[in-house]
């Protein structure tokens, strides 16, 4: 039913051509069996949006994918790079996927421009003039090219959140990975970190997030996942997976998210 | 309306606050005579320093003998013999090295304090001072050995004084400190046997006082070397000097890579930097800005415990002071001497204090929400 659902999208991209493959993957933390038999793609232009109760293992997922945590069982490849123990496959995989977290994660003791130019003058090995124009670019598209040269400590969270952003995408990744990005922000910023996703989605980068912000994946996901207990309970376009949900335990977890 | 509605008929003019409060007799009756107690605590402060300042500074000024005095005015006189440090400051300071050749260790050490000076100011953090340093070492030592356009060789088992202590306090320093931070990220290394050699090294030098590496640097090494290969004194007490001081260093080091939260570690990884630009860039700036306090007081230790060397007979400026007093005719007045080297040493050290505390001050504008 849901593999059905998936088919009928009406933007296809390069099916054939998926960016990120698990593979039966399976994680364990010591004896927690955090992940389980995770088979799951992502086609280049894609946009993913990953839901489930805290503990889930939808975190730890999208970490699996540039190699904060590492898989023990099944396989992960990304632009065609398989993750394994070799650390150049990692650091290759790593340039070419953004992430963003729930703390921002900034460097404190670097300004915004410099947390921007960092990658792609260290490991892209561009010019620092040219990386900061490039940074400049992207502070501007997320509307904060004033506080360029701030420290992150003198921002709101929304702004840090924003910077985080323009960071991850000054290396010019083609994957963005969305770690909970409004989870630890005041309301009234939320709105301002979601626009700024809603129009890099408009862009068609390829996105995997994990969020709780439903009307977000309503509106921006091609896909949502729902997760539990280290599992993929049930993927569908967001029409269906709202309006429709076939499992027990996403109707459960609907119904609390969207009660109030 | 409410009786508790209020209009103000007038503007209140500003007024002088009461005399009592500001000024002299404010900052008096706040500090020194705020209660009984502290009243009492500021009388009795009052009356030690009556006691005992005044007969100090009759022996350290108005009773002491100055400049170029024999000894028997010292005798005759009640205070300090400032003469003896008139008479062998070029003994205390140099040790024994040709009296007609003091200018270049002089040279020599102005290069050193220039290199430190220089090296304090952040805007030359750059690639071109490991260039400086190395150069001014090289002309310092060029200096200090001589043998070439007409200088005298001169061996250093004959320096000594303050060159010979600022020698191994700034190498020590320059040398200890990056290897401190390799044992120390050694040390929270995920590789076993990095791992293991960097906990077995820290706590087994950490663990012996540094007179005893002094002494094993001197006496035992030799006994391990193949005959013919002998390693010269001075270098031995630097390396002991620096083994010890890294070893205290790397634990403070480490003490600063703890703070540091995970997320900035995964930050790094995620946009692709390796192990060591991610220490490089983003770990160890964060790390040793936490603590500079302890890393300077290291340091300050390290400066003073260069005094140690005299037990294994490197004539640095304790030593040399001790010789320059033992001559009979001075000997008595050995205190002043070491007054004296007193001063130096503490200028030094609370130079250290000071650019510490100006860094710390640097670090943090800024960087936290103002």
């Amino acid at each position: 039913m849901a593999e059905a659902a998936v088919d009928s999208r009406t933007d296809p991209g390069s099916r054939d051509d998926p960016i990120i493959q698990m593979i039966g993957v399976h994680k364990w933390y010591g004896q927690f069996h955090v992940l389980k038999q995770i088979d799951f793609s992502v086609d280049r232009g894609e946009r993913i949006v990953i839901c489930g109760p805290s503990g889930s293992g939808k975190s730890t997922l999208i970490r699996c994918i540039n190699r904060l945590e590492e898989h023990q069982r099944g396989r992960i490849i990304v632009d065609g790079i398989e993750l394994t123990n070799d650390i150049r496959n990692i650091e290759l995989v790593r340039r070419e996927v953004g992430m963003v977290f729930q703390h921002f994660n900034l460097f404190p003791h670097l300004t915004v421009l410099e947390n921007c130019t960092l990658g792609p003058i260290w490991v892209r090995g561009q010019p620092r003039n040219e990386a900061e124009a490039t940074a400049m670019q992207y502070l501007e598209r997320v509307r904060i090219p004033e506080q360029a040269s701030k420290y992150p400590g003198q921002l709101s969270g929304g702004q840090q959140q924003r910077v985080a952003i323009a960071r991850a995408l000054c290396m010019n990744p083609k994957v963005m990975l969305f770690d909970e990005p409004t989870s630890a922000l005041d309301p009234e910023m939320i709105k301002e970190v979601l626009d700024v996703m809603i129009e890099l989605a408009e862009t068609g980068m390829t996105m995997v997030c994990v969020t709780h912000e439903m009307g977000f994946a309503r509106t921006v996901a091609d896909r949502v996942l729902f997760m539990d207990r280290g599992q993929i309970v049930e993927q569908n376009v967001p029409e269906e997976f709202f309006a429709n949900p076939q499992s027990e335990r996403t109707k459960v977890f609907l119904s609390q998210v969207l009660a109030h | 309306m409410s009786d508790r509605a209020y209009v103000a008929e007038r503007i209140l003019p500003d007024e002088e606050p009461p005399a009592a409060s500001i000024g002299f007799v404010g900052w008096l009756r706040a500090n020194l005579f705020d209660g009984f107690w502290n009243s009492m605590l500021t009388v009795a402060a009052a009356l030690i320093l009556i006691r005992f300042v005044p007969p100090l500074v009759d022996w350290l000024f108005l009773d002491a003998v100055w400049g170029d005095a024999p000894p028997d005015a010292c005798r005759e006189a009640a205070g300090a013999c400032w003469a003896v440090i008139w008479e062998k400051h070029r003994l205390i300071l140099f040790g024994r090295y040709p009296y007609q050749e003091h200018w270049r260790p002089v040279l020599g050490m102005a290069i050193l304090i220039t290199l430190v000076g220089f090296s304090c100011n952040r805007a030359n953090w750059r690639a071109w001072l490991v260039g400086a340093w190395a150069l001014g070492l090289a002309a310092f030592f060029a200096l200090m050995w001589g043998g070439f356009f007409g200088l005298t060789f001169v061996p250093n088992v004959l320096w000594g004084g303050l060159p010979l202590t600022l020698l191994l306090a700034i190498i020590g320093i320059v040398v200890a400190f990056p290897v401190s931070m390799l044992l120390a990220l050694g040390r929270r290394s995920h590789m076993p046997v990095i791992r293991a050699i960097c906990v077995c090294y820290i706590e087994l030098i950490r663990g012996v006082p540094l007179i005893s590496l002094l002494f094993m640097a001197s006496f035992m090494l030799p006994l391990f070397m193949p005959t013919g290969v002998n390693i010269d004194a001075m270098l031995r007490a630097q390396i002991a000097i620096i083994m010890f001081s890294s070893a205290y260093l790397a634990e403070v080091i480490r003490g600063g890579l703890q703070a540091i939260p995970r997320g900035q570690f995964e930050a790094a990884e995620a946009i692709g930097l390796g192990y060591w630009k991610m220490q490089r860039l983003v770990i160890l700036p964060q790390a040793i800005r936490l603590v500079i306090p302890p890393i300077v007081n290291t340091f300050i230790g390290l400066f003073k415990d260069t005094s140690l060397v005299a037990i294994v007979s490197l004539t640095d400026l304790l030593l040399a002071t001790r010789q320059a007093v033992s001559d009979p005719l001075w000997r008595a007045y050995f205190v002043e001497g070491y007054i004296f080297i007193a001063i130096i040493y503490f200028c030094f050290c609370y130079f250290m204090s000071k650019y510490s505390q100006y860094l710390e001050r640097q670090f943090y504008t800024g960087q936290t929400r103002n």
